[in-house]
């Protein structure tokens, strides 16, 4: 389940336009994933997790970068987040179906602020490529 | 399925903005585009060979509205969605052997064409609302399979 080369431009299309506000967006998805899917905060139990908490925006900070990583080496996810696939698997201990919830989270808040980018073909795109990256950050589970 | 007072209150205001037929006819024609082994379910719909194919179709924009307004009815009946979506239930396993997988997509396809059509009321608290009530839907319809 590659992305097309048609689907890797439109993944990135949007990373271009989304900026410096990758961010924002992510910390959003976040916010909607503990909200939406309370499960989900079990993996922080020690962390504030109220809307506008300092520690989701930096938690989102980091995922955004890892996102962006990811879109600028699609070709080879799996070598790209294959360290932060050991964090998750090893120290975490991370179900990777919360990795699925959050993406969705994520398009439901990228539909929200690119309501005229957010085409059925623009969602398939991003649902592959955040697929891809659940799958890399799940390669390394024993 | 268990809905504060807030989250029901969140849930009717916005549903009273949602065009049906639109939100219905997006919410399906994304799922059959975003994950095309629905399209399985949907042979004699004619051309669905592309997104645009698919989003056009006329059979895929009323089957949207049909299946919307039955979730509509069932915004009605919070505190039982099994016994409101028990007839429709049977139906999916034993006339049309749907894998109830596709509900909870569906369910999502429609949060998201929520998302997209009333991006400012679409909150992180209304999605919850919303999430629990599709999931609830899902269960519901997948309640009767054996």
């Amino acid at each position: 389940m590659a992305l097309s080369p048609a689907e890797q431009e439109m993944v990135r299309a949007l990373w271009k336009k989304m900026g410096t506000n990758v961010c924002i967006y992510v910390t959003e998805a976040l916010e909607r994933t503990f909200l939406a899917f309370p499960s989900t905060k079990t993996y922080f139990p020690h962390w504030d997790l109220s809307t506008g908490s300092a520690q989701i925006k930096t938690h989102g900070q980091k995922v955004a970068d890892a996102l962006t990583l990811a879109v600028n080496q699609l070709y080879d996810l799996t070598g790209a987040l294959s360290a932060l696939s050991d964090l998750h698997a090893h120290k975490f201990c991370v179900n990777p179906i919360n990795f699925q919830l959050l993406g969705h989270c994520l398009l439901v808040t990228l539909a929200r602020h690119y309501p005229g980018d957010f085409s059925p073909a623009m969602q398939m795109s991003l649902d592959k490529f955040l697929n891809l990256v659940t799958s890399a950050l799940a390669s390394k589970y024993p | 399925v268990h809905l504060t007072a807030a989250e029901k209150s969140a849930i009717l205001d916005l549903w009273g903005k949602v065009n049906v037929g639109e939100i219905g006819a997006e919410a399906l024609g994304r799922l059959l585009v975003v994950y095309p082994w629905t399209q399985r379910f949907f042979e004699k719909f004619g051309d669905l060979s592309s997104a645009s194919a698919i989003m056009s179709n006329a059979h895929v924009k009323s089957h949207g509205a049909k299946v919307l307004a039955s979730f509509s009815e069932g915004l009605k009946h919070l505190e039982d969605l099994k016994g409101t979506f028990a007839k429709l239930s049977e139906l999916h396993c034993d006339k049309l052997h749907v894998d109830p997988e596709n509900f909870r997509l569906l369910g999502n396809m429609i949060v998201i064409a929520l998302a997209h059509h009333h991006p400012s009321e679409f909150t992180p608290c209304t999605q919850a609302a919303f999430q629990k009530v599709t999931a609830g839907v899902a269960n519901a319809l997948a309640h009767k399979y054996h």
